[in-house]
């Protein structure tokens, strides 16, 4: 299981900056390993943001985003005491759901 | 006992046609799960035409209202982090491409109403390169690129 990832929501103005930092080895696939064989791909390819249950942001990754993936994003409409909830899914067809509370 | 015997040779066939794509598969093992959301046709593109077209456009035109930000020289390719903002009116998509890498199409975010054309990630580069900003609005494709130089590749073999 990976590790939970690092979620902040905070207001800026009238917007929710969200700041995430998963997890995730987002292994390219390119690579080989000491003996030349190629180690292979392992990446988060989906990413969906949440808030009240209404979809803020769906990314869609390949193997080029950088390991621990760190993405950041802003919404209107959220207030203080919201949930935002971010969940990935990555090649493997493993998950990871974390949420937090807009502050 | 009979039915347990197809299941075993189902189970079986399964697992080696898996391992098989596994084994041929020059990326992506596992594309057996692949997500429905998830569209592999444009993540294996090379140009950016091709990407373009991957996402159901036809062409792009170069616009001013997109801006990448990031460092113009980056000393590791394996983290270079870039601020892609649309200007444009309606806009429903932002991609970031990086020409040079084995495939063109890093990431693309799909951008709902109420939601800031705003985002900001960080992505591997193998070397010195183009990078483009994709951004589809109102329907049609409009991109801007810039090139970011590495000093450190970040796709190291």
């Amino acid at each position: 299981m990976a590790d939970p990832m690092k979620i902040r929501a905070t207001m800026v103005g009238d917007k929710v900056e969200v700041k995430v930092l998963m997890s995730h080895e987002m292994e390219t696939g390119q690579r080989k390993d000491s003996k030349g064989a190629a180690i292979p791909a392992w990446f988060i390819q989906n990413v969906t943001a949440t808030h009240n249950g209404k979809t803020v942001l769906s990314a869609e990754w390949g193997p080029a985003v950088s390991k621990n993936p760190f993405l950041s994003f802003r919404f209107a409409g959220g207030k203080p005491g919201d949930k935002v909830v971010i969940t990935w899914v990555d090649n493997k067809g493993e998950k990871r759901t974390d949420e937090t509370t807009i502050s | 006992m009979d039915s347990r015997r197809r299941n075993f040779i189902g189970g079986g066939g399964g697992a080696a046609v898996l391992a098989l794509a596994a084994g041929a598969g020059l990326l992506k093992p596992g594309s057996a799960w692949a997500q429905a959301g998830w569209n592999k046709a444009a993540f294996e593109t090379k140009s950016l035409n091709d990407a373009v077209k991957a996402m159901g456009g036809a062409s792009a035109t170069e616009s001013k209202d997109i801006v990448i930000t990031s460092p113009d020289i980056a000393e590791n390719g394996a983290v270079v982090p870039f601020t892609i903002s649309s200007k444009l009116p309606k806009t429903q998509s932002i991609a970031l491409l990086v020409e040079k890498n084995p495939n063109i199409l890093a990431a693309s975010f799909g951008i709902p109403d109420g939601t800031e054309p705003w985002v900001n990630t960080r992505v591997k580069m193998g070397q010195t390169s183009n990078v483009i900003a994709l951004v589809k609005a109102d329907g049609k494709f409009y991109y801007v690129s810039k090139e970011v130089k590495v000093t450190l590749g970040g796709c190291g073999g």
